[in-house]
């Protein structure tokens, strides 16, 4: 395992700039996911680590080696795909053991068949081994694309969105498996999602990455809690923070400078009320059987939150509502700090 | 129940009118195609006399007399001469006397026959080896002008082959390549080596580069990759381009009548001449054209579950 640097980073497409000035660097044996939208440039990240495409400036350094021009093959870099990810020629054994049979290696076969079981056993597909690729169900595809990475004990494994084609139940059962098999081998991750119940449960620190720049990295925590702007902000959170108007909902000193507040669930004091004290009232309730999620409109502005199923609140009833310590954002979006 | 329903039906399952018809008309296409080869067959059994009677003779005692005379070169003799012959050995020997003459030696046909062997899967394994990794090098790298040269490279298909034929006489005249079977093997690699570009090409570009960056990443390089990633998946491909590669050349004639008149004579000019003198042997000529026919039919019949998945390649999955 090694530390991955990148540092000053450019890759551009004919017009498109896909990554833009990136500077990262993922600490040995740490889990870092990339965060961010379709089209922000994770993929090509991903594939300038692995040498599938040549940075147009800029350096890549694995373990301190200087790899920005080294092929693929000398890397030493395992890559989960985003799709297309097994050979439909072999079956899912001879897919799992084809890094290991690979002119760069050549793994005894005895050891080969000894750490495929092992693998097949723990993404429990050791039933489904001699099946062609194409005999296998997406889910079952995923979970060997994964496992031809396990297989190696390469410098950095890079995940491309790894588990977005597997259902919830399992997508849950994998994200905790793969991060019981990360804090065992002490494997050094570079994950990309655009899932923020991924990034949040599974990263040492996040990424958050728009239109090729990183825009800010930092323990989920700091990432949650206190956001560099607007856009990081409204990346996690469930359900998506409320960006309002200063002032339009009553909180204590605003910040000078404050154009924006941002308010999460748990930034909200609400509480029925009638008449004058009525701020807002009840547009409808969701019922997601785990949470219950509030719409609100105050004036024209829609408020999304999550309510207590005992809170006894009815559609149309009048509320009032109060925000401690909400973020606090400058006309650009850039978070200011302070205020009530 | 309502049109629409029915309509809808008939989607999924071919109703039983509209099966017995396309049967119908996918049999009488099988008659149409295999009656002349059937024709050729059976003529190439008839003695000489059956082979012209008028009205065509549909039943017939068969006779190994068109083989002989295809494998063997006879010389006429008297009457008193074939008496006083030791008792003939063979069936052949005794069809060949009957009308009377003897066996002289063997023909030509083997060295010709071994020619166009030689010639049309030599030409047909050179074309699809330059077609695949021509194809594979536009289909993955960035060639400059690619799109003008992939055009230039197809462009040498759209003259008729036979409107150089005459330069290509005398280019391979001088150059001492006429008559030879180098010289016809290069021949028809340039002209299949197109068309195995072009369709290569197609069957390269739709195998995802994924397959081949994974291998790649997988510690194997970029030529190992090509062998154990690209080449199996593209063996649709492949076989396809190979079958019709081999079909052009096998049955080449304007080229091998112009360039080749002995060593290196193919079976197509050949042929025509197995009627002999007489213009009576059709026979021979049958047996020829049969034996003609066997190689090119092995080879289709094996390749044919890889022909199938060529023509439907992308439909389906597995
Ligand atoms: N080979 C390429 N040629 C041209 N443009 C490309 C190429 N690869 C990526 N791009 C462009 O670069 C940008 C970043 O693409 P990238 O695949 O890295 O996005 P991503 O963050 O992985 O998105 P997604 O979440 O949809 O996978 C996009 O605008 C994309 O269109
Ligand atoms: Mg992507």
């Amino acid at each position: 395992m090694a530390e991955v640097a990148l540092s000053g980073v450019t890759k551009r497409f004919r017009t498109v700039t896909a990554v833009d000035g990136l500077d990262l660097t993922v600490a040995d044996g740490e889990f870092l996911v990339l965060l961010g939208p379709t089209g922000a440039g994770k993929t090509t990240t991903l594939r300038l680590v692995a040498g599938l495409e040549r940075a147009d400036s800029g350096t890549v350094r694995i373990g301190g080696h200087d790899v920005t021009t080294l092929d693929p093959s000398s890397r030493d870099v395992a890559f989960v795909f985003q799709q297309y990810s097994l050979y439909p020629h072999l079956t899912a054994y001879d897919n799992l053991a084809f890094p290991l049979r690979s002119p760069a290696r050549r793994v005894p076969e005895a050891e080969i068949s000894q750490r495929i079981e092992e693998i097949a056993t723990m993404l429990r597909i050791a039933g489904k081994l001699q099946n062609r690729a194409t005999q296998l169900s997406g889910g079952e595809m995923q979970r060997v694309a994964i496992g031809r990475a396990l297989v190696r004990r390469p410098s950095i494994y890079l995940m491309d969105e790894p588990l977005s084609s597997l259902d919830a139940k399992l997508r849950a059962d994998l994200r905790l498996e793969l991060k019981r098999i990360q804090g065992e081998l002490g494997a050094t991750v570079l994950y990309v999602t655009h899932d923020q119940t991924e990034a949040m449960t599974m990263a040492n620190r996040i990424g958050v990455i728009e239109n090729g720049r990183l825009i800010q990295v930092g323990t989920p925590r700091e990432i949650y809690t206190e956001p560099r702007n607007v856009y990081v902000a409204t990346r996690l959170g469930q359900p998506a923070i409320n960006l309002l108007p200063a002032g339009l909902v009553p909180n204590g000193a605003v910040p000078a400078g404050a154009r924006t507040v941002g308010a999460r669930t748990e930034h909200f004091r609400i509480k029925k009320a009638a008449g004058d004290a009525a701020v807002g009232r009840v547009e409808w309730i969701e019922h997601l059987g785990d949470q219950n999620h509030l719409h609100v409109a105050v004036g024209d502005q829609k408020i999304v939150t999550l309510v207590d199923p005992d809170a006894r609140l009815e559609r149309g009833d009048g509320i009032s509502l109060a925000l401690v310590d909400p973020l606090y954002f400058d006309a650009a979006g850039n978070r200011i700090r302070g205020g009530g | 129940m309502s049109a629409t329903s029915d309509q809808a039906h008939s989607v999924v399952a071919p109703s039983g009118a509209s099966k017995t018809i396309a049967g119908a008309l996918v049999i009488v296409y099988a008659l149409v195609t295999i009656i002349p080869l059937v024709w050729i067959v059976m003529t190439s059994f008839k003695t000489p006399p059956d082979s012209i009677a008028y009205p065509p003779k549909l039943i017939f005692t068969p006779s190994i007399e068109g083989y002989c005379n295809l494998f063997t070169t006879r010389t006429r003799q008297t009457p008193e001469y074939i008496a006083a012959l030791p008792p003939a050995e063979t069936e052949c020997d005794r069809v060949v006397r009957s009308r009377n003459m003897v066996i002289a030696g063997p023909s030509n046909v083997i060295p010709r026959f071994i020619n166009s062997i030689v010639i049309a899967f030599g030409s047909t394994f050179l074309a699809v080896f330059l077609g695949t990794i021509t194809a594979y090098g536009f289909s993955r790298f960035k060639v400059p002008l690619a799109d003008d040269l992939l055009f230039f490279i197809l462009s040498t298909r759209f003259m008729p082959p036979i409107a150089v034929a005459i330069p290509i006489y005398l280019m391979y005249r001088t150059i001492g390549l006429s008559d030879t079977q180098l010289g016809m093997i290069l021949l028809y690699t340039a002209v299949n080596v197109s068309l195995a570009v072009w369709l290569l090409k197609g069957f390269i570009d739709e195998i995802p580069r994924e397959y081949e960056e994974a291998a790649l990443i997988d510690g194997y390089s970029r030529l190992h990759a090509f062998v154990k990633v690209v080449l199996p998946q593209a063996a649709t491909g492949i076989a396809a381009t190979a079958i019709f590669c081999l079909i052009f050349a096998w049955n080449e004639y304007a080229f091998a009548v112009l360039l080749t008149s002995g060593t290196a004579q193919t079976m197509p000019p050949f042929i025509p001449f197995i009627i002999g003198e007489g213009g009576q042997d059709w026979p021979a000529v049958a047996a020829g054209t049969t034996l003609f026919l066997i190689p090119i039919f092995v080879f289709t019949v094996l390749l044919r579950k890889h022909l199938l998945r060529g023509i439907t390649f992308g439909a389906v999955r597995k």
